[in-house]
């Protein structure tokens, strides 16, 4: 049933990005363009999803747990770091060039569109690149110094 | 390009988003955040977190398919970038959410409900520097990338 649950969750995801435009890149590029051709669409995206998951949020984490998983996984970190702001700012610079972000991308790989197929690799190869340098930098500093 | 003005299928479609962020945290307590759900199906802690993650995804791949069953048509997907600016915005996107722990759904949707700061200062600085790369895109380059 959990399972069951998971893939319908996930499938309501996909139709509300398939329906939203989020997966249209010539929309999100002209969200921003507001010096050009604005379509203004996004922000009924972005405010109908943040109003449903902050009103849903009030009530279900007020239960003492998930349905299927001993505790909630919220992440705790409040401390505001230059990889947060600077990984952001990278992120939107992507954003900007390619037209699609992770979440628009992933459910829009079901119409098997060469484009997005595409740019989900790209993204594999960047989270993949960001990944090993996370791991060295990780690695180095945890080495003793050595003079 | 132009595009259609849609506000009721882009709300409609943000409301299905928001719903399956809060079912998310109700039966698993997870965040619904894009990237954090592909990196940990790229490198699983275990089989078991691998197998939600594997569950969502094709849920997620499937919305396209039940988009064409209601609307008789796959939803519309217009590039108006060359492939290599796809190939590179892929990757910068793949540096920067990585680094940023979070994307438009992580932190833009899941994130600004809880009202997370980081998330919110996250979600800020992503939507300036889209803005800022568009605008540098479109009206300084003349749209060549």
């Amino acid at each position: 049933m959990r399972h069951l649950l998971t893939y319908l969750i996930g499938l309501i995801f996909g139709l509300g990005i398939s329906m939203s435009g989020m997966a249209n890149p010539a929309k999100v590029i002209n969200f921003f363009d507001v010096a050009g051709t604005w379509d203004p669409s996004l922000a009924f995206v972005m405010g109908g999803a943040v109003i449903v998951a902050f009103i849903g949020y009030r009530f279900v984490l007020r239960r003492e747990r998930p349905v299927y998983e001993p505790a909630f996984d919220i992440p705790m970190r409040r401390d505001i770091d230059a990889r947060l702001i600077g990984g952001s700012a990278i992120f939107g610079v992507g954003w900007g060039i390619a037209g699609f972000c992770p979440g628009g991308a992933l459910p829009a790989v079901g119409t098997l569109d060469p484009n997005v197929l595409i740019f989900t690799l790209a993204l594999i190869a960047g989270i993949f690149a960001a990944r090993s340098v996370m791991r060295l930098t990780a690695q180095r500093q945890a080495k003793p110094k050595t003079t | 390009m132009v595009t259609e003005f849609t506000p009721i299928a882009s709300l409609i479609g943000g409301l299905l988003i928001g719903a399956a962020s809060v079912l998310l945290m109700a039966i698993r307590g997870r965040i619904f955040g894009a990237t954090g759900i592909l990196a940990g199906f790229l490198h699983p802690a275990d089989r078991s977190d691998w197998t939600w993650r594997a569950l969502l995804l094709a849920g997620m791949v499937t919305g396209p398919l039940v988009h064409a069953l209601l609307f008789g048509q796959m939803p519309e997907i217009q590039v108006p970038v060359s492939t290599a600016a796809l190939i590179i915005g892929g990757i910068i996107v793949g540096i920067g959410v990585t680094y940023g722990a979070g994307c438009t759904s992580g932190h833009g949707v899941c994130g600004m409900a809880r009202l997370s700061k980081r998330s919110i200062i996250a979600t800020l600085t992503f939507m300036v520097t889209t803005g800022l790369t568009v605008f540098a895109v479109r009206h300084l380059l003349a749209g060549g990338i």
